[in-house]
C-alpha cells in the first residue's frame, strides 16, 4: 500500500538554534524530509527559528515560518495553516517536546492535526526512564536478552550498604532523587566513599532517597540505528562502536562504523534486542537509535537508552552508509513501506535491506574548551563538543588518521617527534577522558607503554589499542628507513599518514614529501560509498580517498566547479558557511556546471550526496584538496575552485592552492591577503580615505602602556596570531593591562600583542556586500544591539538598521565600495564598522561569505551566496539583476519603508559547562565569540521582532512580574529610562543598594535586596541569588565590570542560567527588551511566513 | 601477545582465470590453492563463513576490510573444519579481541592449511567479479612465487582447475555416518535430515523446537529415511551444482510420494525445485551475505536474510504451477533481483527456501520457518 491519500499538508518542526547536542544534523534531516514530502505532492509547512539553515530557505517548504518554536507560536501557525498532520521526529528534542506539549494541551486535537512518524505513547516510552526500563524488561521476557543497569532505591545508610551487594560490588553510582541538575551524584569505589557520597545524597534529597546503580564505566559502548515501517518491517541501518568506553557521551566519543569487535553471535543479539525494543516501544514508522553497553569480561548486554526519532547518530549513520534515514523516515511517515522505497544509490534495489560497508568510518568530536577557560574539560555523560568530523578509509588506521586531521586543530594529528613525557605520568593522565586524550595515549605508547598498560588505564578495546601500536610502528619504520621508497610510502599512506606527518618524522618540508610521493606514483584512488559493498553498481558519485588500487571516478564532459566546505562545526565557523556552500552548489548547477563538493562534516546538508553532482567526503587540508583537484582534472575540465564560501578553512588554503597551480576563482589570494594582513589593509583604508581606530603593536608591557597612554583607555588587546576573537579582551586600566601581558605567555617579537583603541559606546555595524569589480550590491546593513566590544557573532542585531538614517547608509555604501574595490573583491565581502562620535571607523573586513549571509539573505529575500558563486565564475551584478537572481533595482541598502524588521539573536552554551568545582561558568559577553548558534525574529516592528528573537533563543520575555536590576556604574545613566518603562508595564523592581539609590533619586521605586556577599539578613531576608533560585525573579538585568568568579554578578548570572531566567547583560539589550515587552503587552503578536514577507518585499520593490 | 602477520611480508599473488592479477601478502597457510572466486558481503561472522560446507571448493573474498578482529573460538564454527578453498582479505587483525576468543584466525588458517592472501584491493576484485561473474581463481605464495613470477604459467594452472558448474560435491562434505542431535527439552518430533553439507546451527534450531534430528549421509536412501520413522524430512544446504544432484532428487521424490512434511534449505530448495520439474541455473555472481531483503509472498513482509548460493531455481513468479505433486508456487523472492528464494506446495506439506533461516552468520528474521515446519508436522499428526 503506497502513500496515504488522507494527508494533504504536513507541519514539520525544526530544531531551532544550534546548541551543543542539537546541531546542524537536524538541518540535514529536516531539509531531506521537507524535500521528500514536497516531492510527494504534500503542502509542507515548516517552523524553525534558525535562519542559518537550508531548511528555512523559502524554496524548501511551501510556507516557511521563521518563528519561535514554542507551543504558543506553533499553535498560531497551526491555526493559520490548518495542516492535516504534524511530523515531530526530525527536529530533535525541541520538536519532540513541542509536539508532546501541544498534544497535552489539546492543541492537536482542537485543530484535528494527526501526529505522524511517532505516537505519543511511543515517545513517552522511549523518553521516560522508568517506562523505558519496563520496555527493556518486557523485551527480556520475550527474547531472553537485554537488561537495564541494575539499581536499588535506598532510604537509609543501611539500605545503601546492603545495596552494594545486590549490585555485585563496587564501584557504584549514587544518584540522589529530585535534586537540581543531578547535584550530589557520584561514583563510590569503596565503603568510605560510599558513606560520604550517599550520606550527602540522602541529606540533599528532599525525599531522603538515593538511587544506587551498578557502574558500567569502562564497558564497551555500541549504537544501532533502526528503521521500522507500518508493516512491521525492521532494518538495522548501521552499527556504531565507540572507541572511548562507557562514561563519555557518544557525541564526545570517537566512534567507528561498523562495529569492529563483535562476533556475529553478539552482533545478532544486539540486533534482536534492538528490533524487539522498537516494536515494544511502538515506533510505527520511522527511525530510532538504541545505545548498548557490553561488559568486556563476559559480554553482558545492557540497554542504556533509545531515541524514538532522527538523531545526531542517525545523521552520522546516513553519511556513513549512504542510507538516508531522514528521507526514508519521511516517506514511511506518509504511508510507504521500506520495500516500496528504492535505494537511491543503486536505484535498482529496495530500501528494505541492511547496508553493508567495505570501508571504515571514524567520527571525531571537535571541542571548544579554549573558549571557556574556567570550564572543566573532563568528558562526561553530558555532551560538550560543538562539532565533529567524519572520515572514511579502507581500514581503521586510514579513516582514523584522516578524521584526526579533519578536525583542523593544532595538535589533533598524531606527532611522533620530540621528547615524550614520563610513561607513568602519561598513563595516569590518560585515565581522564578529555579533548586530546588520544594524543596522550599515543605519547604514552611512544614513551614505552605496553598494550596491556594502555588497556588497563583507558579501557579502550585491545583491538583499537593494537591499531594505535600499528600506527606507531609505521612511524618508527618511517623514521628508521634509509630513504622513502615506494613500498614504505604506500604503506604509510595506507595507514592514513599525511604528508605533513611524514615530513615531520623525516625532518623534511611537506611539499618535498609530496613531490617525492608524486614522483614515485603514490597517489590515492577514490572509492564509492554504495550501501552494498560493491554487490550492485552505484549510480551516486559519493567518494572517499584510499591508497588502494582501483579508482572509481568517472569521466565527465561538463566543466566542474569544486566547492570547498567549512569542515567541522566550531564556535565562529558553523552551519552558516555550509549554507553558503550549498547555495553555491545549487546556483552553479543551475548555471550549467558540474558541482563537486568537498567537506568532512557529517552533520551538514553539503555532505548529503543529493546536494552536488559529486561529493568527496575528505579532510580540508592542502594535501587532500590537491589530490581531489588532481583526480577531477583527470576526469574532465575544471572551471575553478571556490574558497570564499566555507569560512576561514578554505580561505586559508587559497594562496597555497594557487601556488600549486589550482584555479582559485572569485576573490584572488592576493586580495584575501590585502584584507587579512594588517599592514596591507591599512594601506587599502588609507587610499580610500577611511579611518580605523588608533592602534599599535607591543611585545612588552612598557610598549603596550605607551600605546595605551597615547590612544587612551579602554583599549582592546589581543594576540596577533589567533582568529575568532580568541584571547581578546577589553582593558579599562593599566593594572589589568599589566596582568594581561603577564598572563599572555606566548608574546614574542614575532607574535606581538595588538592594542587598539576601544570605541566605548560606539554602535557596531555589519555589512554584507557583493562586488564584481565594477558594481557594488549592498546586501544588507545590520545594526548591533550590543555596543562595540562584544563579538559580532555574540551580539544581537537588527536589519534594516533601526537607528541609522539615509545619510549613514550612504556613507556605509561608499566605504564598503572603497574597500571592496581597494581589496579586489570578486564575490562577497563582510565589513564591520563602528560609529562613534559621528565618525565611521572600519574595524575589519573579511573577503568571504560571512556568518550573517543566511540571515541577510532571508531578511531581504535575496540569495546572496548564490549570487557570490556566480560572480566568482565571471557573472556580473548587472547580468544577475537581468536574470532575476538579484532584484532588478535597488539593494539591501534601499529597502522599502515598510520592509519587515529582522532581529538576529545569538544563543550561548553556558548551561553545558561547569568548572572543576561543579559551578556554572560566567555568562558575560565579550570580544571573544562563544555562541553556538542563532535565531531570527521577523515582524513589522522592532519590538515584536526582538521579542520573537528572545522567545526563540531563550524562552519568552516576561510581560509582568519582578525584575532585578544591578548595573555597573558606567551603565547607570542609560538604565533609567528602560527601568521606568518596566515599572509602567507593572513590573516590581528589585535592586541592590547602589542601583536602588540611583533609581530612587530618579523617582523610581525599587525594593532593595541583599547581595550574595552580604549573606542572608538577620530576619531571614534572602539574597538575590537565593531569590533567583527560588523562582521569585522573572527578569534579570546585570551588566558586568570585569570578569571572574569573585564578583557578585557571577553568582547572579549563573543562577539565572540554572533557573532559565532571562538575563540581560548590557543596557542596550535592556532597552530592546523593554520594546519587546511593550509589543507583547500591546496587541496580538502574529505569524507570517517568509514567502509572504518576500511577496510583500518584491511587490514593494516593483 | 601479538601474532603479527604484518611483520612477515611474504608476497602472494591472486590470479583470476580471465588473467587479472592482484598482488598482496600471504595470509594463513603459505602455498597454492584453487577454486571458484566468490565474494561475501557479511561484516560479521567470518568463523561461520569459513566453516560453512557450502563454500567447499570456493575461494572467498571478504568485502569487509577487517577480518579476524574477534579471533577464533570453539563455539561458533558451523562444522568440524574450515571448508573454503582459499581466503582473500584486506586487513587481517594482528591482535584478536573478544572475551570468547581462544586463538587468532591467522593461526587457525595456518593450522588447517588454508591458503589466503591479504592486502589486496578487495573492492576492485569484487567489482570485477560482479561485472564478469564468478570465475576460477588461484592464490599463490611462498615457493610458488619465489623469484620472478611467471604469470602465464600461474594462469595456466588456474585455467586447468575444475569448474563449479557441473560439480557434484555434497558427498565430499557430508557426514559419512548418521548421527542424532537430541531435542532440547521435551522431544516432540523426529526429523530425518539429509546432509548435503549441513551447517551445525540447522539441527540446533530444530532441536530448540523439540525436534530430535537424525542427520543422515548424502547417500541416504528413501528406506534409510523412513527407518528413523520421521515426522518430517529435511534437506540441507550444500555445495556444488544442483543439476548434478540426481540422487537427492530421486530420494526427495520418494518423500513427496509419501506426503511426509518436508522442509529444504538452500541446496534443499534447489532439490525441491528439480523434484517438481523446475530447472536450475547459475547466477552471474550469486548471493553471499547477511543483508538480503526477501519478501514472504504469503504475508508481504520483508525479512533480512543470510544467503550463500550461486545457483537458483527457475520457477515462474507470476503464477501457480502444476507439478506431479500438485500445485506449487514461489513463496519467497529476493527483492534485489527477483530471484526465487522459496517454494511451497499447496496440496501437500512441503516447502523450502533458498536462503538460511538458521542464520549463522546472519539475522534471525527467518527463524519462523522452523516454526512453520513444526506446524506442518503438528497438522499431519492431528
Amino acid at each position: 500500500m503506497p502513500k496515504r491519500t488522507d494527508i494533504q499538508s504536513v507541519l514539520v518542526i525544526g530544531s531551532g538554534p544550534i546548541v551543543i547536542g542539537q546541531a546542524a544534523e537536524f538541518d540535514y534531516s529536516g531539509t531531506q524530509a521537507c524535500r521528500i514530502l514536497r516531492a510527494e505532492g504534500l503542502r509542507v509547512i515548516l517552523v524553525n527559528s534558525n535562519p542559518a539553515t537550508i531548511m528555512t530557505d523559502p524554496e524548501i517548504a511551501d510556507a516557511t515560518y521563521v518563528e519561535p518554536i514554542t507551543p504558543e507560536f506553533v499553535e498560531k501557525i497551526i491555526a493559520k495553516e490548518r495542516p492535516d498532520a504534524l511530523l515531530p521526529t526530525l527536529g530533535g528534542q525541541t520538536a519532540l517536546n513541542t509536539a508532546i506539549s501541544m498534544h497535552e494541551q489539546g492543541v492537536l486535537e482542537k485543530y484535528g492535526v494527526e501526529l505522524i512518524g511517532a505516537n505519543v505513547e511511543a515517545i513517552n516510552k522511549g523518553e521516560d526512564r522508568d517506562l523505558f526500563k519496563e520496555v527493556v524488561e518486557a523485551v527480556n521476557a520475550k527474547i531472553g536478552h537485554g537488561e537495564s543497569a541494575r539499581s536499588v532505591i535506598c532510604h537509609t545508610m543501611d539500605d545503601v550498604i546492603a545495596g552494594v551487594d545486590t549490585l555485585g560490588g563496587y564501584p557504584v553510582v549514587v544518584r540522589p532523587s529530585f535534586t537540581m541538575g543531578g547535584a550530589g551524584s557520584g561514583f563510590a569505589h569503596d565503603e568510605e566513599e560510599l558513606r560520604r557520597i550517599a550520606g550527602q545524597g540522602l541529606t540533599l534529597s528532599p525525599t531522603t532517597e538515593v538511587l544506587l546503580e551498578e557502574s558500567i564505566l569502562g564497558w564497551k559502548e555500541y549504537e544501532l540505528e533502526l528503521m521500522r515501517d507500518k508493516n512491521d518491517n525492521v532494518v538495522v541501518v548501521c552499527s556504531i562502536e565507540n572507541f572511548d568506553p562507557m562514561g563519555v557521551h557518544t557525541g564526545d566519543s570517537i566512534t567507528v562504523a561498523p562495529a569492529m569487535t563483535l562476533t556475529d553471535r553478539e552482533y545478532q543479539r544486539l540486533r534482536d534486542v534492538g528490533i524487539a525494543i522498537i516494536r515494544e516501544v511502538g515506533v510505527d514508522t520511522g527511525g530510532c537509535n538504541i545505545q548498548f553497553a557490553i561488559d568486556p569480561v563476559d559480554g553482558r548486554v545492557i540497554v542504556i537508552e533509545m531515541n524514538p526519532r532522527v538523531s545526531r547518530s542517525s545523521a552520522l549513520a546516513s553519511k556513513a552508509t549512504g542510507f538516508p534515514i531522514a528521507k526514508i523516515a519521511a516517506k514511511l511517515a506518509v504511508g510507504y513501506t521500506l520495500d516500496e522505497i528504492p535505494n537511491d544509490i543503486t536505484e535498482k534495489t529496495p530500501a528494505s535491506f541492511e547496508p553493508t560497508l567495505d570501508y571504515v568510518v571514524v567520527k571525531a568530536p571537535r571541542f571548544a574548551f579554549e573558549k571557556f577557560p574556567s570550564a572543566d574539560s573532563t568528558l562526561t555523560t553530558t555532551m560538550k563538543s560543538v562539532g565533529e568530523a567524519m572520515a572514511i578509509g579502507r581500514n581503521f588506521t586510514e579513516a582514523f588518521q584522516k578524521a584526526l586531521r579533519s578536525l583542523e586543530k593544532k595538535g589533533s594529528q598524531f606527532t611522533f617527534v620530540g621528547e615524550t613525557g614520563d610513561k607513568t605520568a602519561l598513563l595516569e593522565e590518560s585515565v581522564r577522558p578529555t579533548d586530546g586524550r588520544i594524543n596522550t595515549v599515543m605519547e604514552a605508547i611512544r614513551a614505552g607503554a605496553t598494550q596491556e598498560e594502555i588497556f588497563e588505564y583507558t579501557k579502550i578495546d585491545p583491538w583499537f589499542v593494537d591499531q594505535l601500536f600499528l600506527i606507531k610502528e609505521i612511524a618508527d619504520e618511517l623514521a628508521a628507513a634509509e630513504r622513502l621508497d615506494t613500498d614504505l610510502l604506500a604503506e604509510a599512506k595506507r595507514h592514513g599518514f599525511s604528508d605533513h606527518q611524514i615530513a615531520e618524522i623525516r625532518g623534511l618540508r611537506e611539499d618535498v614529501v609530496r613531490e617525492v610521493r608524486h614522483a614515485l606514483g603514490v597517489r590515492p584512488v577514490y572509492k564509492t560509498v554504495d550501501t552494498c559493498a560493491a554487490e550492485f553498481a552505484a549510480k551516486t558519485p559519493y567518494f572517499y580517498s584510499s591508497y588502494d588500487e582501483e579508482n572509481e571516478v568517472a569521466k565527465r564532459d561538463k566543466p566542474a566547479v569544486i566547492i570547498l566546505g567549512s569542515g567541522p562545526n566550531r564556535i565562529g565557523q558553523g552551519i552558516e558557511f555550509d549554507y553558503s556552500c550549498v547555495h553555491a552548489s545549487f546556483a552553479l548547477s543551475d548555471a550549467g556546471y558540474e558541482t563537486v563538493m568537498v567537506n568532512c562534516n557529517p552533520e551538514t546538508v553539503s555532505t548529503d550526496y543529493d546536494t552536488s553532482d559529486r561529493l568527496y567526503f575528505e579532510p580540508l587540508t592542502l594535501e587532500d584538496v590537491l589530490e581531489i583537484v588532481h583526480a577531477e582534472s583527470l576526469a574532465g575540465p575544471i572551471a575553478g575552485v571556490v574558497v570564499q564560501l566555507g569560512g576561514q578553512t578554505p580561505l586559508g588554503l587559497a594562496q597555497a592552492l594557487k601556488d600549486n597551480g589550482v584555479p582559485v576563482v572569485g576573490t584572488s589570494p592576493e586580495a584575501i591577503h590585502a584584507a587579512e594582513d594588517r599592514g596591507a589593509f591599512g594601506r587599502v583604508l588609507a587610499e580610500a580615505g577611511l579611518p580605523a581606530p588608533k592602534h599599535g603593536t607591543a611585545t612588552t608591557f612598557a610598549e603596550a602602556k605607551t600605546i595605551a597612554d597615547e590612544i587612551g583607555y579602554p583599549v582592546l588587546v589581543r594576540p596577533s596570531y589567533v582568529l575568532g576573537g580568541r584571547g581578546m579582551e577589553i582593558v579599562y586600566d593599566e593594572t589589568r593591562l599589566s596582568s594581561y601581558i603577564e598572563e599572555s605567555t606566548e608574546i614574542s617579537p614575532s607574535r606581538p600583542v595588538l592594542v587598539d583603541r576601544f570605541l566605548d559606546d560606539a554602535i557596531e555595524i555589519d555589512v554584507d556586500a557583493l562586488y564584481d569589480g565594477t558594481e557594488l550590491y549592498l546586501g544588507g546593513v545590520m545594526e548591533h544591539i550590543e555596543e562595540a566590544g562584544i563579538h559580532s557573532g555574540d551580539s544581537a542585531c537588527a536589519l534594516p538598521p533601526i537607528t541609522l538614517g539615509g545619510f549613514d547608509i550612504k556613507r556605509l555604501r561608499a566605504s564598503t565600495e572603497g574597500i571592496a574595490k581597494g581589496v579586489g573583491v570578486r564575490g562577497l565581502i563582510n565589513i564591520q564598522f563602528a560609529m562613534a562620535g559621528d565618525i565611521l571607523y572600519v574595524l575589519e573586513a573579511n573577503p568571504r561569505a560571512s556568518r550573517t549571509v543566511p540571515f541577510t539573505s532571508k531578511a531581504t529575500a535575496v540569495p546572496l551566496a548564490k549570487a557570490a558563486a556566480r560572480i566568482s565564475l565571471g557573472a556580473t551584478i548587472a547580468e544577475l539583476r537581468a536574470e532575476g537572481l538579484l532584484p532588478r533595482e535597488g539593494d539591501g541598502g534601499t529597502l522599502p519603508m515598510d520592509a519587515p524588521i529582522s532581529v538576529k539573536e545569538a544563543v550561548m552554551p553556558w548551561s553545558r559547562f561547569r568548572d572543576i568545582h561543579g559551578r556554572g561558568v560566567d555568562t558575560v559577553l565579550g570580544p571573544e565569540m562563544r555562541s553556538t548558534g542563532e535565531v531570527m525574529g521577523i515582524d513589522s516592528v522592532f519590538g515584536t521582532a526582538y521579542a520573537k528573537s528572545q522567545a526563540g533563543a531563550y524562552g519568552p520575555l516576561p510581560t509582568k512580574g519582578r525584575a532585578f536590576i544591578s548595573v555597573a556604574n558606567r551603565d547607570k545613566r542609560s538604565m533609567i529610562f528602560p527601568a521606568r518603562e518596566l515599572v509602567a508595564h507593572g513590573f516590581e523592581l528589585l535592586a541592590t543598594s547602589g542601583t536602588a539609590e540611583v533609581l530612587k533619586r530618579n523617582g523610581i521605586n525599587a525594593t532593595v535586596v541583599r547581595k550574595q556577599s552580604e549573606g542572608e539578613g538577620p530576619n531571614g531576608e534572602k539574597t538575590i541569588v537565593q531569590l533567583i533560585h527560588e523562582g521569585d525573579v522573572d527578569l534579570i538585568v546585570n551588566t558586568p565590570y570585569g570578569t571572574g568568579g569573585r564578583l557578585d554578578g557571577y553568582d547572579i548570572r549563573t543562577a539565572a542560567v540554572a533557573r532559565s531566567v532571562p538575563c540581560l547583560t548590557t543596557v542596550q539589550a535592556l532597552a530592546a527588551a523593554v520594546q519587546g515587552i511593550d509589543a507583547l503587552n500591546h496587541g496580538d503578536v502574529g505569524v507570517r511566513s517568509l514567502q509572504e514577507h518576500a511577496e510583500h518585499l518584491t511587490a514593494a520593490r516593483d | 601477545m601479538t601474532t603479527s602477520t604484518r611483520g612477515a611480508k611474504t608476497p602472494a599473488v591472486l590470479v583470476l582465470e580471465d588473467g587479472r592479477i592482484f598482488r598482496g601478502r600471504a595470509y594463513g597457510a603459505v602455498g597454492e590453492t584453487f577454486g571458484e572466486a566468490v565474494f561475501s558481503t557479511g561484516m560479521t561472522g567470518y568463523q561461520e563463513t569459513l566453516t560453512d560446507p557450502s563454500y567447499h571448493r570456493q575461494v572467498v573474498v571478504m568485502t569487509a576490510p577487517h577480518v579476524g578482529n574477534t579471533g577464533v573460538n570453539d563455539e561458533d564454527p558451523e562444522s568440524g573444519q574450515i571448508w573454503v578453498a582459499g581466503y582473500v582479505v584486506r586487513d587481517p587483525a594482528r591482535v584478536p579481541s573478544n572475551w570468547r576468543s581462544q586463538r587468532s584466525l591467522d593461526d587457525e588458517l595456518v593450522q588447517q592449511g588454508v591458503v589466503g592472501i591479504s592486502g589486496v584491493d578487495t573492492r576492485a576484485l569484487t567489482r570485477h567479479l560482479r561485472e564478469r561473474g564468478a570465475m576460477r581463481v588461484g592464490i599463490f605464495s611462498g615457493e610458488a612465487v619465489a623469484g620472478s613470477i611467471d604469470e602465464a604459467s600461474l594462469l595456466a594452472k588456474v585455467q586447468d582447475a575444475p569448474q563449479m558448474k557441473g560439480a557434484n560435491l555434497s558427498a565430499e562434505v557430508a557426514t559419512k555416518e548418521a548421527y542424532v542431535v537430541p531435542a532440547i527439552g521435551t522431544k516432540k518430533f523426529t526429523v530425518a535430515a539429509v546432509d548435503l553439507g549441513i551447517k551445525g546451527m540447522t539441527p540446533h534450531r530444530m532441536a530448540e523446537r523439540g525436534i530430535e534430528v537424525h542427520v543422515l549421509p548424502a547417500t541416504a536412501t528413501v528406506e534409510d529415511i523412513y527407518a528413523v520413522n520421521p515426522d518430517g524430512v529435511f534437506f540441507s544446504n550444500g555445495p556444488g551444482d544442483p543439476a548434478t544432484a540426481d540422487h537427492p532428487v530421486s530420494v526427495m521424490q520418494g518423500v513427496l510420494e509419501r506426503k511426509t512434511p518436508l522442509f529444504g534449505i538452500c541446496f534443499g530448495n534447489q532439490i525441491l525445485g528439480r523434484s517438481l520439474g523446475f530447472g536450475t541455473f547459475k547466477l552471474k555472481y550469486g548471493h553471499r551475505g547477511i543483508n538480503q531483503p526477501v519478501q514472504d509472498r504469503t504475508t508481504g513482509k520483508v525479512e533480512v536474510t543470510a544467503h550463500n548460493h550461486g545457483f537458483a531455481v527457475d520457477a515462474p513468479l507470476d503464477k501457480v504451477s502444476e507439478t506431479p505433486y500438485g500445485r506449487a508456487e514461489v513463496s519467497h523472492v529476493c527483492l534485489n533481483d527477483q530471484v526465487v528464494e522459496g517454494l511451497r506446495l499447496l496440496d501437500q506439506p512441503a516447502f523450502s527456501v533458498q536462503y538460511h533461516p538458521e542464520a549463522a552468520a546472519g539475522p534471525h528474521d527467518a527463524a519462523y520457518l522452523f516454526d512453520r515446519f513444526v506446524t506442518l508436522m503438528e497438522a499431519e499428526r492431528a
